[in-house]
């Protein structure tokens, strides 16, 4: 074996490549490759401007001189209460019509539905994430007695009839949430659902985590942070976790749609939110009625919904494609 | 088999100065039969009772085919895993039955190189949080600050210090490597296990990976085991060699002894596969071909584990287990009818 004497060579010779790329965590490189994604560039920009309608609502209201609550008899019709005008009754004063029956104005209700919604939606994939997180990393690191009572849980969770629990039970916890807690309806009814969303939800994470970890405490750097006398707390939080982000965020961005789909779907069902609460599920529940009628009532929050989830959707896979290294677009 | 004395167990002779020294180690890894009991059905036999010392700025070579125990052995002896069997000594005092957490002040006194210059390094962390984790998972506070001392230690392995901040995405294999390298002699060690630390890398970028090891050495004095599949790649550096077989040391013996004068069978073998300098002498010289695969180490053959693959077996062979002994002055081999074959 011929021994070549200088060994910087090689750091030499491939450090003019490198240039290129200094610096680059593979998060910007992510990064890097989704602001190239015109879908993922658009999804973003629609996610933005949906937050921020939702967040800004009241001041919106306001400048557009509408609000959620009051009921407007004069834009609806004597008999039957159907919208007077075209398309459900827009005008200038209800850009959007109105709610047959009440007349009520629809784009505000369609404004304070998304913020509920939103709300909804988010605190559970936040509670949802974190108990998935947690679960998952202790049940893939110990392995042993624990990892196999963990995947018990898991396993009877999911074999649970969910939809059929939460109809049957949601009134009696939802009354029981409100004197225990002495919430008003609308927090008690809005933290069940944040409440039964995550803690169904959580298990599917919990296990995709959990694969993870199993096959990241092989990796040598995990062996290398033992070898080096690094405790568990380290090697879970600095090694290990800084590897799931991945999976974590596109996991999140889909399941955020999931959920405001769900919370629409138990609202619709008549377990999530009641009128008069604006709620996109309730108003489309209602809408059914007035459908022959007045279809504009079940279109325009049905297109909402729809671009919503649909932004979130597509948001999700853009990030799962900027992260995954084998998706070749970049 | 009552009164097992010393003679007649695989123990290599005591050297005042060891810095590590291994006795009989075993490492098995439990087989678990499927279903909720996870009942044990058997042991992958990974390591059986090796015995070898390390003398402070010394190389132990150890060789052996692909799944013979050999990174097993490296991890046990350095307590990444818990050994089934043995004893090892480190600086005199017994580390056998030490705890993780007992164990975590002898990390600066050994450390490790690993054979993956990818999963070895964490992807998320930047080269300089990579070097510097010894420094903060021991405690140590360099006086010039971590980052100096950091860049330092990169120049020394022939890094750019300004690439401080790079990921290791950014770098080729070799450069992977000297990460690995400044990582394992931060906090000055005295024993570093390599598990085959050159094997992934591109032949010609080895030498310089070789070379970078044995200057290190020389500055700071390293005891180095140094772990590799082939005999050509530890014979420059090794200082002695052992050649495992299935779990188990054949020979060990310093390194210009087990090149010319090997006296086991498997060493044979070995040696008559490593190219020669000399094109006439590579011709006419005699390859020893071993027939046959590596048995399994779940359940290894009876009496000498290479016997199934031996062109010397005999009947005595499936009877009786080899230790390893002192066959002249320190060289030890494990067999019953050892040969001197001058193979150069
Ligand atoms: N964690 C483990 N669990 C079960 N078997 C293992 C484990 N690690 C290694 N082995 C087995 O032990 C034997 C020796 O492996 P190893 O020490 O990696 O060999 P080498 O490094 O010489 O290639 C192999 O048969 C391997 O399959
Ligand atoms: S003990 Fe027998 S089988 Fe084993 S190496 Fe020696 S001669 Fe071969
Ligand atoms: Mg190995």
């Amino acid at each position: 074996m011929s021994l070549a004497s200088d060994h910087a060579v090689e750091a030499t010779s491939t450090s003019a490549e490198s240039a290129e790329i200094a610096g680059r965590s593979l998060t910007q490189i992510a990064w890097r490759r989704l602001r190239r994604d015109k879908v993922a560039m658009t999804s973003l920009l629609v996610v933005l401007v949906i937050v921020s309608i939702a967040a800004l609502a009241p001041v919106i209201t306001r400048l557009v001189g509408v609000d959620p609550s009051s009921f407007n008899d004069k834009a609806v019709s004597d008999a039957g209460g159907l919208p007077l005008g075209r398309l459900g009754g827009v005008s200038l004063a209800h850009p959007l019509g109105v709610e047959p029956g009440t007349g009520r104005d629809l784009f505000a209700r369609l404004l304070y539905g998304s913020r509920i919604s939103l709300l909804i939606a988010l605190s559970a994939t936040l509670i949802t994430v974190t108990l998935g997180v947690s679960v998952g990393i202790v049940a893939g690191y110990s392995r042993g007695w624990l990892d196999s009572a963990l995947g018990r849980l898991m396993d009877v969770i999911l074999a649970f009839p969910l939809i059929l629990i939460l109809l049957a039970l949601s009134n009696v916890l939802t009354q029981r949430l409100e004197t225990t807690f002495h919430l008003g309806e609308l927090v008690a009814r809005v933290l069940y659902l944040i409440l039964v969303l995550s803690l169904f939800g959580w298990p599917y994470l919990a296990r995709i985590v959990r694969g993870q970890v199993l096959s990241l405490r092989e990796r040598e750097f995990v062996e290398s942070a033992v070898s080096m006398g690094a405790g568990t707390p380290r090697i879970l939080f600095r090694e290990i976790l800084p590897n799931l982000w991945a999976p974590i965020l596109v996991y999140a961005t889909l399941l955020l749609p999931t959920y405001i789909a769900a919370e629409a779907a138990l609202s619709y069902l008549g377990v999530g939110l009641v009128p008069p609460t604006p709620s996109w599920g309730a108003m489309l529940a209602d809408s059914v009625r007035y459908f022959a009628v007045d279809p504009a009532f079940l279109f325009i929050p049905g297109t909402y919904l729809f671009v919503v989830v649909l932004a979130f959707n597509l948001l999700g896979d853009a990030v799962r494609d900027a992260l995954d290294p084998r998706a070749g677009r970049a | 088999m009552t009164a097992v004395d010393e003679s007649n167990t695989s123990v290599v002779a005591r050297r005042a100065d060891a810095l590590l020294r291994v006795e009989q180690v075993q490492k098995y890894f439990p087989i678990t039969g499927g279903g909720l009991l996870k009942r044990k059905v058997g042991d992958v036999k990974a390591v059986e009772s090796i015995s070898f010392d390390v003398v402070p700025g010394e190389t132990l070579g150890v060789v052996g085919e692909s799944g013979c125990g050999k990174s097993t052995a490296g991890r046990t002896v350095m307590k990444l895993l818990d050994p089934t069997g043995g004893k090892i000594e480190f600086e005199g005092r017994d580390i056998t039955h030490l705890s993780r957490k007992e164990m975590v002040p002898l990390r600066r006194e050994m450390q490790m190189i690993f054979q993956d210059p990818y999963s070895s390094l964490n992807p998320r962390h930047t080269v300089g949080s990579i070097i510097s984790a010894p420094f903060k998972v021991q405690g140590v506070k360099p006086t010039r600050g971590v980052q100096a001392e950091v860049q330092d230690l990169m120049a020394r392995v022939g890094l750019n210090p300004e690439h401080y901040n790079r990921y290791p995405n950014e770098f080729s294999g070799g450069q992977r490597q000297r990460i690995g390298i400044a990582r394992a002699i931060a906090l000055r060690p005295k024993l570093i296990v390599c598990d085959e630390p050159v094997s992934a890398l591109d032949v010609s970028i080895q030498a310089q990976v070789v070379n970078l090891l044995e200057d290190l050495q020389d500055e700071f004095r390293l005891a180095y085991i140094f772990i590799a599949h082939d005999l050509s790649v530890v014979r420059h550096i090794s200082d002695r060699i052992a050649v495992m077989y299935l779990g188990r040391i054949m020979e060990l013996a310093e390194s210009e002894r087990i090149y010319k004068a090997p006296l086991h069978p498997y060493t044979h073998a070995l040696t008559s596969a490593v190219p020669l300098p000399d094109p006439r002498a590579e011709r006419s010289r005699e390859r020893i071909l071993l027939h046959g695969d590596l048995p399994s180490p779940i359940n290894p053959p009876s009496g000498c584990v290479f016997r199934t693959r031996c062109p010397k077996a005999q009947d005595r062979c499936a009877q009786e287990i080899p230790v390893l002994r002192e066959l002249a002055p320190g060289h030890y081999g494990a067999c019953h009818f050892p040969e001197e074959r001058h193979l150069i």
